[in-house]
């Protein structure tokens, strides 16, 4: 049988199996990063630390303080689906960032990387469904169905969002797509895909404007029997997802690791950086957007105006060819 | 030799999840018992070297799983799927027709004289694939494409109850619509 997915002549060098130690660790400072940045922002909004540690040690604070809280228990949960639920947050952020090339270097150089990334992104649905389900807790599904709610809306403009690069570079291969970015990024020409996928990623992180599914208002929604440990591998997989979506996004529409002076490599994680603080920022200056309204605004304004961007981007593609 | 048994291992998963389905006493469980599955043929689908059509396997039945979770409240009157449950109905015939099936399947393989490969696979074997399935009847693809999407919203519209006399009053000027789900952008 022959070897499956075989690679393609990218511009791209696959690196050993063993490097993907160093693309999780290059995830989980990101993660980090992101998680310290908001602790910091919390403080400076004032806001309650959560713990006895504010500004941004919080989230070490955080993470010591549920390793050490003893584990919730609910009756008739169903500890199976749960438990994948919580923690597949941080495994699809970590596949999702497989097909992220760093600079010329990349784990897994698939010919379909845009779709890979895509069908990870979409698994993000079943997981925070499965949190809600899976502690038998009333407020807990509530949660997950919001987030079904707001997944109905989004995921259609995120998909053609992430359209629009791949017809531009006529391809689906990530590596591609950043070097069809010679000169010209692509978020300069379509700024409307970008900012959409931007949502997107705010979206499948539950951050921000879609925080519902986890709101306050509902006793903590998907999370909200998720304690100690789990809780922690859940908070810690959001964040995460926030950095993959972010690190995704620079090959796809900030141009990959092209810039002066600095190596590519280091490029890349500065837009990655860039775009990840952004992202944090910009949780506490949007509204939330309801689950039971949303829908109407992912389908009659973004999906629109996403399709209307991909027309554009394929016409001038047709022209240039 | 690794890829082989990677193969086989997979091909294993896909089976017992999709029997798993039948097994189990949750709708949850069941619903993602078959997702396992489906990931599971989606994976073999990337040995053959389609990859794409592996990927899009993976992403459409989770999303479709995902959305099952939703049809599980909507449409299940008094939402008996959030209670355990049996998934199976009519066990003797369904055991019946299954065994039948397979004593019938299994017969044809084993009985059929299996052809040797001609020639070798083209180097984008999605592209053959592509070209095999859609190639000659593209004309026909394009133009039945908008007809299944007239269907369904013609479907729809004839099955909803409410009309747009409902939502615009008798002389359709009644602004903003009278839903009883407002929507997101005011209309």
């Amino acid at each position: 049988m022959a070897d499956p997915m075989p690679m393609t002549d990218s511009p791209i060098t696959t690196v050993a199996p063993g490097w993907a130690i160093a693309a999780l660790g290059i995830l989980g400072v990101l993660a980090v990063t992101a998680a310290m940045l908001d602790g910091a922002l919390a403080a400076r909004a004032g806001g309650k630390p959560g713990g006895t540690m504010a500004g941004p040690v919080r989230p070490f604070g955080e993470a010591a303080r549920l390793m050490r809280q003893r584990r919730r228990t609910t009756v008739e949960a169903d500890r199976l689906l749960w438990r994948l639920g919580g923690a597949g947050l941080l495994v699809v952020a970590a596949l999702m960032v497989t097909v992220v090339p760093l600079g010329e270097w990349t784990i897994f150089d698939l010919d379909v990387g845009v779709m890979w990334f895509n069908a990870m992104d979409v698994m993000v649905w079943a997981l925070v469904w499965l949190t809600g389900w899976g502690a038998n807790s009333a407020h807990a599904l509530v949660g997950g169905y919001r987030f079904l709610a707001h997944g109905l809306g989004y995921e259609l403009p995120l998909m053609f969002a992430l359209v629009a690069p791949a017809i531009a570079a006529e391809s689906l291969n990530v590596g591609r797509v950043a070097a069809a970015q010679d000169g010209l990024w692509f978020v300069a020409w379509m700024p409307v895909a970008f900012l959409v996928y931007l949502l997107g990623v705010a979206a499948f992180s539950v951050w921000g404007p879609f925080a519902p599914a986890i709101g306050t208002d509902v006793a903590g929604g998907a999370r909200a029997e998720l304690s100690g440990v789990d809780r922690l591998v859940f908070e810690a997989g959001r964040y995460a997802l926030l950095a993959a979506g972010a690190a995704f996004a620079v090959p796809m529409f900030l141009g990959g690791g092209a810039g002066p002076l600095l190596p590519d490599w280091a490029w890349v994680l500065v837009k990655t950086v860039a775009l990840l603080a952004v992202l944090v920022w910009l949780r506490r200056r949007l509204p939330a957007f309801r689950p039971d309204k949303f829908m109407e605004v992912g389908w009659m304004l973004l999906l629109p105006a996403v399709l209307l961007q991909d027309l554009v981007v394929a016409v001038i593609a047709v022209g240039r060819s | 030799m690794i890829t082989d048994i990677a193969f086989w291992g997979i091909g294993l998963v896909a089976v017992l999840g999709g029997a798993a389905v039948f097994y189990v006493n949750s709708m949850a469980r069941a619903t993602y018992a078959l997702a396992l599955s489906f990931v599971a043929v989606g994976l073999q689908v990337l040995f053959l070297q389609q990859n794409y059509v592996g990927v899009v396997t993976i992403l459409m039945m989770l999303m479709e799983m995902a959305i099952m979770a939703v049809y599980m409240v909507m449409f299940m009157g008094m939402n008996p799927a959030l209670m355990p449950m049996s998934m199976v109905h009519s066990n003797k015939t369904a055991i019946a027709v299954a065994l039948t099936t397979f004593l019938a399947l299994a017969t044809g393989i084993l009985m059929v004289d299996w052809p040797t490969r001609r020639g070798s696979p083209p180097p984008d074997v999605t592209m053959a694939l592509g070209e095999a399935l859609m190639g000659p009847k593209m004309l026909v693809m394009a133009v039945i494409s908008p007809v299944m999407v007239a269907t369904i919203v013609a479907g729809v519209v004839l099955a909803a109850h409410r009309t747009r006399y409902d939502r615009f009053g008798d002389d359709l000027k009644q602004r903003p619509a009278d839903d009883p789900q407002p929507g997101g952008v005011g209309r």
